[in-house]
């Protein structure tokens, strides 16, 4: 598939998985593999401690964006910024002619208790800011570091739960305006991450099919990450590689070599196995991102991981089901 | 609880065990093996879970769990019992124990605006778990409560979730909406009119009639509530309570276990001990430069590719070890206990186990 088809497929792109697996590193090289297409992006992170502007090496975005990556000859620029409950809250009751009683309204924690009362109502003031964002930001492509764990789910599910508390009024139009936007694949589609491993696999499942069925969002491709890179040699004994080339290892040195080759061949049959059954039990496309060796990520890591990207889309068939199909 | 004890005393003599930490670092499954070790050692030991994942009962090996303690059987002295905290109905087990009567209970559990905060609001999971975790420590059935805190980075809201509640009592705006008829809207002054009218204007009046219907079938029943949320908070504070931070030694959840240390020094709680899972192995003493420079001398060759993997594991786990050694001295002198990488995620009661031997025997 072309890359420049895949990230021109929806406007917005949500990325979503649990904890730990990545999920703000995808987010910023999908940015990054966007920008070099030429296609700029803007970047909304939901959650208040973030790594993503770390990964650009800028300070910590805010709610006005900001440059994480700028344009440079064919390049796109890649921008920034945040999206919080309560400045999402200030803007709207702004723009609805609420002005003067918006500051106090969240600085008295009247916010908190309207939360309280219609719950989900955070969720889609975020939601509905980047459904505004789609129409009104200059960027070609949004991407949506959405909140880590369970709350992926609760925050998408969230829109048809205040469909039923809040029957009336702006906010229920709000929320089947978002609705439209999450249930339309050439809007909107969620690109979940996982790892290579048992339980993140069996998260995901239970995500896809939930999201699927319960928000009726179109899901692109699934994200597979710090999967080993295949190495050839692993299964020579250290003694028989060194031999060949003229060497001779201290016993130190094979134990090392061999052991560190042990571990790694295990964690590969094992990333091995648990992708072929994230294969049978969801049929959508994967694309599968390295592990990489580094103590700290920053620009030139979240590059390489954007060109690894690039090079799994364009293995990809040029049509991708929007459905995750029969369980 | 003073910090300086190890997780054998821990299992051995504490009365309440939490586990915090960010999501996907092993809480549950740390939860699951502490509650068990204190069952090998002949005590009566149960875990809780909010993790509406299943996790815990895929841990254990078993179907489901309900929000009433199941006991999992099993070859030792003691008893392990386990249970998944059901928000709503622990909520509905609350107001049924306060109502003052059939009537006034039933006109809460019935109310809209109820329903909504009694299953969906944030917090109240938070809260209801520090309820549970009372009433499973109050009964007398269990020597050990061990609960697994929500995955999220606001699971120290934990702490402070039933004060919350009764800080909301005491809110000025709920004392306002309490006032018995909508005549007192008269009463009260413009800027309070004009927050209802907002709301009003923001959510339909429907939400807000629903909100006051529930404040005034609450009414009577928040001295009881606020009594209850002063015992919740004294358990926590209570030196037979531990609080155990688990963590993985990537960098971010490293980052979030340094924060989740500030939040509980902010309430005063030390941490007890810090359990790290998916340690990677340090292979030798060699260092991972030297290893990268072999690895590019000899590229091309099954040497090459060797010394690479050597130098990438290496790498790895000296990042580790960095990334440790600042949260170690910030919990300290609280013991650390590192879990090394298992082949296979724990779903019975054999790899529980496994995961016991290396918390306590190595």
């Amino acid at each position: 598939m072309d890359p420049g088809q895949f990230l021109r497929a929806s406007r917005v792109i949500i990325v979503a998985g649990k904890g730990g697996v990545g999920k703000t590193t995808v987010a910023a090289a999908l940015a990054r593999m966007a920008a070099r297409e030429g296609l700029s992006a803007l970047l909304v992170q939901v959650e208040q401690a973030s790594a993503l502007a770390a990964l650009f090496r800028r300070p910590q975005l805010s709610y006005v964006e900001s440059t994480l990556a700028p344009a440079a000859g064919t390049e796109a620029e890649v921008r920034g910024r945040t999206i919080t409950p309560d400045d999402a809250l200030l803007e709207y009751l702004e723009d609805h002619g609420l002005r003067r009683i918006s500051r106090r309204l969240v600085s008295t924690g009247a916010m908190d208790v309207v939360a309280t009362a219609a719950p989900g109502i955070k969720d889609i003031l975020i939601l509905g800011k980047i459904k505004a964002l789609e129409r009104s930001s200059g960027a070609d492509v949004v991407i949506v570091d959405a909140p880590a764990a369970g709350h992926a789910i609760t925050f998408l599910l969230s829109v048809r739960g205040l469909l039923d508390a809040v029957r009336v009024g702006p906010i229920n139009a709000q929320a089947r305006e978002v609705l439209d936007m999450l249930s339309d694949p050439a809007r909107c589609s969620v690109v979940l991450v996982t790892l290579p491993e048992e339980t993140p696999v069996n998260e995901l499942v239970e995500t896809a099919f939930t999201l699927e069925d319960q928000v009726g969002v179109g899901l692109g491709p699934v994200v597979v990450n710090s999967v080993y890179p295949p190495l050839s040699g692993l299964d020579t004994p250290p003694e028989t590689a060194a031999e060949a080339v003229g060497e001779v290892l201290t016993p130190a040195e094979v134990e090392a070599l061999a052991g560190a080759a042990r571990f790694r061949r295990r964690r590969q049959d094992l990333q091995r196995a648990q992708i072929a059954r994230l294969a049978e039990r969801l049929p959508l496309p994967q694309l599968h991102l390295p592990s990489v060796f580094a103590a700290n990520l920053g620009p030139a890591e979240v590059d390489l991981l954007a060109d690894t990207l690039r090079a799994e889309v364009t293995g990809l068939p040029d049509v991708v089901p929007s459905s995750p199909g029969p369980r | 609880m003073k910090p300086i004890d190890d997780l054998d005393s821990l299992v051995g003599h504490a009365r309440v065990l939490v586990c915090c930490g960010s999501g996907g670092v092993g809480k549950t499954t740390t939860g699951a093996a502490l509650a068990l070790e204190a069952a090998r050692r002949g005590r009566r030991a149960v875990v809780v879970t909010i993790d509406p994942a299943k996790r815990l009962a895929d841990t254990l090996g078993i179907g489901s769990l309900t929000n009433t303690p199941s006991r999992i059987a099993g070859e030792w002295p003691g008893e392990l019992w386990a249970l998944m905290l059901d928000t709503k109905s622990t909520f509905d087990d609350l107001v049924l124990a306060h109502a003052a009567d059939d009537d006034q209970a039933r006109r809460i559990l019935g109310n809209r605006f109820y329903r909504n905060i009694s299953g969906a609001l944030s917090g109240t999971q938070e809260y209801m778990a520090g309820e549970k975790l009372y009433e499973l420590h109050e009964g007398g059935d269990f020597d050990l409560v061990v609960v697994d805190t929500p995955p999220t980075r606001n699971a120290l809201d934990f702490i402070g979730a039933s004060r919350r509640l009764t800080n909301f009592l005491d809110h000025r705006l709920y004392r306002m909406l309490m006032s018995p008829t909508r005549a007192y809207l008269r009463a009260v002054n413009l800027a309070a009119q004009a927050f209802v009218r907002t709301v009003s204007k923001v959510v339909g009046g429907e939400v807000l009639d629903d909100a006051l219907a529930f404040f005034r079938a609450f009414e009577g029943m928040e001295e009881g509530f606020r009594e209850r949320a002063a015992r919740v908070e004294a358990l926590l504070a209570d030196e037979g309570t531990a609080f155990i931070l688990v963590a993985a030694p990537r960098v971010d959840a490293v980052s979030e276990a340094s924060f989740f240390t500030t939040k509980l020094e902010e309430s005063k709680i030390s941490v007890a001990a810090l359990i790290v899972n998916r340690m990677h192995p340090r292979l030798g003493t060699g260092r991972a430069e030297a290893d990268r420079e072999r690895a590019q001398r000899f590229a091309g060759t099954d040497l090459g590719s060797l010394y690479a993997n050597l130098a990438d594991l290496r790498t790895v786990a000296d990042g580790e070890k960095a990334h440790l050694t600042e949260l170690a001295a910030n919990v300290a002198p609280a013991p650390v206990v590192r879990v090394p990488f298992l082949d296979h995620d724990v779903h019975d009661l054999d790899s529980l186990a496994r995961i016991s031997e290396h918390l306590f025997r190595s």
